[in-house]
């Protein structure tokens, strides 16, 4: 008998498939059915962020920010201001901070409920993401009590934000976390004990501390190895500092670990917004220099310094000074950076984004190999990929 | 059924025992379409219930004619044959397995000796014409030429392989028992009481059977066949209008036909539990049975993660099997033993 030469399956996984989360393409080398190799190809959403920011003045890059993990919106919005707070040297007024971290924490939980119920449907659980994206939807409102935009706020301004919450939105979302639990507890109740939930992540797409640390992973995937690596503990920004939190962390790096991460991590979340709204005091939320943030409306009528600045502010913008920085924070997914150059101008001369998903995608290949086809999407799920910051 | 029509209809001539053979296909074929119609409907709002949702509530009263509706938007759209398929199979696949799932009716009871076909090997010919239901899902996996649709078609047929194994031990335990072949022996086996009824002898093989009915129909959780979050839909990717709907259809009725099979080997057919109870017709008794064991099947559709490709093959044969082979020698010995088993 001639002998036979037997190839690979390969399979093109994605851009249109379910699964996907977004336009991701994978093209799978599959011997029967466990994965040989992927090749996780991008750019499907390249859309030029960094390119563009380049051409506009520091405010007007802002929205950008939210248009990246379009998931926790106003997190990217926290890199960008704080990096040009970093190089102006600016002071945020405490109610400011305050209503930075509660609006960066309930980010986190919009983000978790996304990818925790998306996560599930992977695995074939289709009950919860429709059970908590009512919650989800909550969470929205809030988002447009504050900003009138329901997703893409633009509520960050360097030197605090836009304008102050609403009467009566911190009773609205003090309820809501008396209320949530109940919520979360039914998701928990329907998978964590569940066998088959268990058989399909316990010990997939295993990641070691080194491999970790190689790829460069951050959030979830960092601490789901057991490493309490966690920027708002490890380097405070913001009133981090004065909040009483923990920092979950898993034992053995697979996707098991990383969802009941994830849970904690919103229990966690539901802490620091209650003692957000217990500790926030009344006081001024935006810086009150002229120079980089708006004048009041009724002081602009008396007031033709105010005037000045005002119409300087929306037609040339402020000048940062020359120099570059790199500021950070804990987005949902991981460690969110924003390297900035400024050579002195109106616009930035540079500015990179880094995307913790991206670092995340990279390893796919290793994590993926030697498992199952069905394993890919839970693998995927767990690693919390957004295509609108992976590709930029 | 046939002979009972043939005298309704004046007993003479070859041509009329044709008719009446024609009037009670129609009679038994014509309320399951409609029952898979609204099983359909009935699916998707225990399923909407679960996840806190309205489910189909526009067309027609509480959307009870949604059914209705999808089908006849199939039914007008045209039928897409990708380019590189093989035609004739592609569009034959369909057709056999609606073809299968409906013929299989021909032998369910629904009161005593009521069926189009009272055959004497009534269990053996379920078995065999729902053995040939993986041709219609290999073929049109094979036939679509897509990759996602080969890998679908491969797993089912392994997979409704696997499960049919254990089907038939539990059918053979039961058989045992019973002494016949014939279903309307088996549910005659089972009356008397409610105590009489099989669930209560054989309740660990009516768990096997329960859960194997799962797997043969591609329910979740094992509905890997056409698992959403990775081969998309499996070996249905390719087809769209009236051949998507026949594989739909043959699916449903396939689903119910398990459980009005849970009903009569199980739960005593088309008896009823309340003792002296005469003013239910057997029929209905077998329609609600079926309908509850359908309700179960929803329930769990909506509850469930979806099992591994190995998870699913390791769970039918190192576990259903040994179980079913082990209880069939258990059974078996003890009515040996006993001088039990009807002759």
């Amino acid at each position: 008998m001639a002998e036979v030469d037997i190839k690979n399956y390969c399979l093109n996984f994605g851009p249109q498939h379910p699964a996907a989360h977004g336009v991701l393409r994978m093209v799978m080398e599959l011997d029967g059915e466990v994965i040989e190799r992927v090749d996780s190809h991008i750019g499907l959403l390249h859309r030029g962020t960094e390119k563009l920011i380049e051409q506009k003045q520091y405010l007007q890059a802002m929205p950008y920010f939210d248009r990246l993990d379009y998931v926790a919106p106003m997190n990217q919005e926290h890199a960008f201001v704080m990096a040009i707070e970093k190089l102006m040297e600016i002071e945020v007024p405490e109610r400011g901070q305050y209503i930075r971290v509660l609006f960066s924490e309930i980010g986190r939980i919009l983000n978790h409920i996304l990818n925790l119920t998306t996560h599930a449907l992977d695995v074939g659980a289709m009950t919860p993401i429709l059970w908590l994206f009512e919650e989800r939807e909550i969470l929205m409102e809030f988002y447009e009590a504050v900003s009138g935009a329901r997703l893409h706020a633009a509520y960050f301004r360097p030197g605090g934000v836009h304008q102050d919450m609403p009467k009566g939105l911190d009773e609205r979302i003090m309820k809501w976390t008396e209320t949530f639990p109940s919520v979360l507890k039914d998701m928990e109740d329907l998978l964590i004990d569940n066998r088959i939930f268990k058989q399909r992540n316990v010990d997939i797409g295993v990641v070691s501390v080194e491999d970790a640390l190689n790829w460069g992973f951050t959030g979830a995937m960092l601490r789901g190895c057991g490493i309490p690596w966690d920027l708002r503990k490890s380097q405070p920004y913001e009133v981090y500092d004065r909040m009483d939190f923990q920092v979950a962390i898993g034992k053995h790096g697979d996707c098991y670990d990383r969802f009941m991460l994830r849970i904690a991590e919103m229990r966690e979340s539901l802490k620091i917004i209650r003692q957000c709204l217990n500790d926030m005091r009344e006081g001024p939320v935006l810086s009150i220099d002229n120079k980089v943030a708006p004048p009041r409306r009724a002081e602009m009528k008396t007031s033709m310094e105010a005037l000045i600045h005002h119409f300087k502010l929306y037609t040339e913008g402020f000048k940062v000074p020359e120099g570059e920085v790199y500021a950070a924070v804990e987005a949902p997914k991981g460690e969110f950076g924003v390297y900035l150059v400024s050579d002195g101008s109106n616009r930035p001369y540079r500015c990179k984004i880094r995307a913790p998903g991206f670092a995340h995608l990279q390893a796919m290949d290793f994590m993926c190999r030697g498992h199952m086809l069905a394993d890919a999407p839970a693998v995927l799920g767990a690693m919390d990929i957004v295509f609108g910051e992976v590709d930029r | 059924m046939v002979e009972a029509l043939y005298t309704l209809f004046g007993g003479e001539g070859e041509f009329l025992y044709f008719l009446a053979i024609i009037a009670s296909i129609f009679a038994i074929v014509l309320p399951l379409l409609i029952g898979v119609a609204f099983a359909v409907y009935f699916d998707r709002k225990i399923w909407a219930a679960v996840q806190m949702r309205r489910g189909p509530n526009v067309v027609g009263p509480f959307g009870l004619l949604q059914s209705f509706a999808d089908g006849l938007k199939l039914f007008l759209k045209e039928t897409i044959v990708p380019a590189g398929a093989n035609k004739g199979i592609f569009i034959i696949a369909p057709m056999l397995t609606f073809t299968l799932a409906l013929i299989t009716w021909a032998v369910v009871p629904f009161g005593p000796h009521l069926a189009i076909a009272d055959l004497n090997v009534g269990i053996l010919y379920i078995l065999a014409i729902s053995s040939l239901g993986v041709y219609g899902i290999i073929m049109s996996g094979w036939a679509s030429n897509s990759r996602y649709a080969f890998l679908g078609g491969l797993r089912s047929a392994a997979q409704m392989v696997s499960y049919e194994v254990s089907i038939g031990f539990v059918i053979v335990t039961v058989l045992l028992n019973v002494g016949s072949l014939n279903m309307t022996d088996i549910v005659e086996a089972q009356s008397g009481s409610i105590f009489n009824w099989h669930f209560i002898m054989f309740l660990p093989l009516f768990v096997i059977f329960y859960i194997s009915a799962l797997a043969e129909t591609n329910r979740p959780p094992f509905d890997l066949p056409e698992a959403e979050a990775e081969l998309v839909a499996g070996y249905q990717v390719e087809y769209s209008s009236m051949a998507f709907a026949l594989f739909f259809l043959g699916e449903y009725a396939n689903i119910l036909l398990m459980s009005a099979l849970m009903a009569i080997l199980f739960f005593g057919g088309w008896m009823s539990p309340i003792p002296g109870d005469s003013f239910i017709p057997g029929w209905l008794w077998l329609i609600i049975k079926t309908g509850f064991f359908f309700w179960t099947i929803s329930m769990v559709k909506a509850f469930v993660p979806r099992y591994r490709y190995d998870q699913l093959m390791r769970l039918g044969w190192k576990v259903f099997l040994p179980i079913s082979l082990f209880l069939v020698i258990v059974y078996a010995g003890v009515w040996v033993y006993g001088d039990l088993i009807p002759k």
